[in-house]
């Protein structure tokens, strides 16, 4: 299935020396307020460029604004202020049926007056392809979601995965420059949504359309993503790819919401470049990275990722602490850590057939992580 | 034990057959009698003064169509009553078109309103039936007659200057009609358009339709029940309708309802009038089954 995706704009670039991708769509200040008592500010002034060929997630808390954005791309609802363009064309002067992009609704939105087949060749029928390409492409399509079998069924009568995969299907069919997918595996079971994450980046790679994606859930953002930008409460706390995201946190949202995280209070005493000098309460100094805007010195916050520390003897540690609670997952033990400031730190330690465990509640332990693992957070 | 159960079972039969009774009543003695009266009625021969004689005729069913010309004896077509039967077909057809016309819209409309402003806007639409059908067809008749509103305003701001003559025609009968069934179309349009699912319609400019698209291809198939029950709500009481032919039309517009009526009154023929009954029954029935098989078949599933 050939898509005519590769852009011209691409080739260019490469050609031209610099490997650079093109932008897919670019949104500069985006704003929307619902009007209200007292207004809703759904989206505020957010910039994002979405690259050609991105895996680009949109990942937040419920109510961040992310269907908004995503709507607003569609067309489905218009901004308050800001500019939004795709391959450099203003997107905010064409209506919905004229935009190059598909959605893949949260709630599906399959015509249940049409079946299968027909709901997949609905988008290539308006934009007035001829018979037999219709015929090929939907053919094409619904062996890509393996729903050939169930061509001819109502869409009431196939489960909620297959109902997930038509519209996908439904949504791919006109080849549209840019899929937007607003949580689209929510609705699905545990099992059934690891599958189709796999069946999304593997579409996704082998059709070379950008896709948008939206969830809530951090774990699938960070696996299925080239980026991802954080959202909370209408504005973009950071955008990076999930190593980015996942390692050096912008800021305590971000580290909050994204993983388990411990945060420990702690004085920066001087930044040089990316690493910054921190004073730890127990008075010890280490480096840890430093804040991307920088941070003033004096009070900041440390953030270290439970499985990043590891737990000792108490005079080898970096924190001293009492060992409270101890729990076992299979593959790993969290030790939950009571350190003398009075603050909480788990740590996260992969067990070994051969290790013996060592501590157990009520011991006095050490707290470590190594030099340059910490992230100082803005606050 | 078996005795027990079975007397148990006796009484609550006889209580469902108790329950059923005021239905079954009002079924047998308020529908069912009177059509198999007004069918024995059909078959029997006028009286002098109205009422019926006791002698089995067909005269009044070849009457319904045909008619003995009173000179030369010669059978024909009873132009009349055809003209009235076509009159009738024709203005209540018309009026359906024009109520799915004028109430798609208005339906759609209440429909896409916040949840709270829709009961205002269903009570703007249901107002009018709480006033008397009469009173209603008259305020339209002030509204239209020679020295009406429009009219005096027409002339008011020099667009003619002598009267249009508007009532006592086809068009005056089908401005009363649509005015006084339109809410029975906007009723069951607006019940079907606020179950549609609005993501649809969003999903249908999403692959492209236009909204003349999104409207054929997706809105109409949805809320097509609520368009053939509209329809048959307001198709058959105006095939039947009496009271706007005789107000808006006068006396020369006729249409079934008053010819009935007429044979029942002046005409003194009342078996002619039973046969006439029985034929708009026909005719309801044969549209409605017409028109259910059409839209029906137009597209085989429904959710
Ligand atoms: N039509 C609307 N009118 C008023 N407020 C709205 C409207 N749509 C959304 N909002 C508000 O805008 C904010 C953002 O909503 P949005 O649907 O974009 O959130 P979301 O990030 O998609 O959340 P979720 O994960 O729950 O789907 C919310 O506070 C919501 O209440
Ligand atoms: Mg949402």
């Amino acid at each position: 299935m050939v898509f005519a995706q590769v852009s011209g704009d691409v080739e260019k670039t490469i050609t031209g020396g610099t490997l650079k991708v093109a932008t897919a769509i670019s949104v500069r200040n985006l704003r929307k307020v619902y009007p209200g008592q007292p207004p809703v500010v759904a989206l505020a002034d957010a910039s994002i460029d979405i690259k050609d060929n991105e895996f680009f997630t949109l990942l937040g808390p419920s109510g961040c604004g992310k269907t908004t954005l995503l709507r607003m791309i569609a067309g489905f609802e218009h901004p308050t202020a800001g500019s939004l363009t795709m391959h450099g064309e203003n997107l905010l002067e064409l209506p919905p049926y004229k935009r190059p992009v598909n959605t893949v609704f949260q709630s599906y939105a399959l015509f249940p007056h049409l079946t299968v087949a027909q709901n997949i060749s609905f988008g290539l029928e308006m934009l007035g392809k001829p018979k037999a390409e219709i015929r090929q492409t939907v053919d094409e399509m619904m062996a890509l979601v393996k729903m050939t079998e169930m061509a001819d069924r109502q869409t009431g009568q196939i489960s909620g995965g297959q109902q997930q995969r038509v519209a996908l299907a439904r949504a791919l069919a006109p080849k549209p420059r840019v899929l937007l997918l607003d949580e689209p595996l929510s609705a699905l079971d545990f099992k059934l949504r690891k599958d189709m994450q796999l069946e999304l980046k593997r579409l996704q790679m082998e059709t070379g359309i950008t896709f948008v994606f939206v969830t809530h859930d951090q774990e699938e953002a960070l696996t299925m993503s080239d980026r991802i930008a954080v959202m909370n409460a209408g504005e973009i706390r950071q955008i990076g790819n999930p190593r980015q995201i996942y390692d050096q946190p912008a800021e305590r949202f971000v580290a909050d919401f994204i993983g388990d995280t411990n945060f420990l209070p702690a004085e920066l005493i001087e930044t040089a470049g990316q690493t910054a000098t921190i004073r730890l309460s127990s008075g010890k100094q280490i480096a840890a990275r430093a804040a991307e805007s920088g941070s003033q010195k004096g009070k900041v916050t440390l953030a270290v990722r439970p499985e990043h520390a590891s737990i000792g003897p108490e005079a080898e540690g970096l924190l001293a602490g009492t060992l409270g609670e101890v729990v076992y997952f299979g593959t790993d033990t969290h030790y939950h850590v009571a350190l003398e400031d009075g603050t909480g730190f788990v740590v996260r330690q992969q067990n070994r057939p051969d290790a013996t465990a060592q501590f157990s509640s009520g011991d006095r332990v050490g707290v470590h992580f190594a030099p340059g693992i910490g992230q100082v957070l803005k606050d | 034990m078996a005795d027990l159960s079975s007397a148990a079972e006796t009484r609550a039969s006889r209580r469902r057959w108790l329950l059923l009774a005021p239905a079954l009543f009002i079924l047998v003695f308020a529908a069912a009698g009177p059509l198999l009266i007004t069918l024995l009625y059909s078959f029997l021969t006028p009286g002098d003064y109205g009422g019926v004689e006791w002698q089995a005729s067909w005269q009044a069913w070849f009457n319904v169509v045909m008619e003995r010309d009173i000179f030369d004896d010669t059978l024909g077509w009873s132009d009349a009553h055809l003209s009235i039967f076509w009159r009738s077909v024709k203005l209540s057809l018309m009026t359906t078109v024009l109520c799915l016309f004028f109430g798609f819209p208005t339906a759609y409309f209440i429909a896409t309103r916040p949840k709270k402003q829709r009961d205002l806007w269903m009570l703007l639409i249901i107002i009018p039936f709480w006033t008397n059908l009469l009173i209603r067809t008259f305020a339209v008749v002030e509204l239209i007659r020679a020295e009406g509103t429009v009219n005096t305003l027409l002339i008011w701001l020099g667009i003619i200057d002598t009267p249009i003559q508007m009532l006592f025609t086809e068009f005056s009968i089908l401005l009363g009609m649509v005015y006084v069934y339109l809410p029975l179309m906007v009723l069951p349009l607006y019940a079907s358009m606020e179950r549609l699912d609005f993501s649809l319609v969003e999903a249908g400019y999403d692959l492209y339709a236009t909204r003349l698209k999104v409207l054929r291809r997706v809105i109409l198939p949805l809320v097509k029940p609520g368009v053939i029950a509209g329809s048959i709500l307001v198709f058959v009481p105006s095939l039947g309708a009496y009271v706007t032919p005789r107000v808006m039309g006068g006396g020369n517009q006729l249409m079934i309802g008053n010819l009935i009526e007429l044979q029942f009154g002046q005409g003194r023929n009342w078996p002619l009038g039973a046969a006439l009954s029985i034929t708009l029954l026909a005719i309801v029935m044969v549209a409605l089954m017409a028109y259910v098989r059409a839209a029906g078949n137009q597209e085989p599933h429904r959710v």
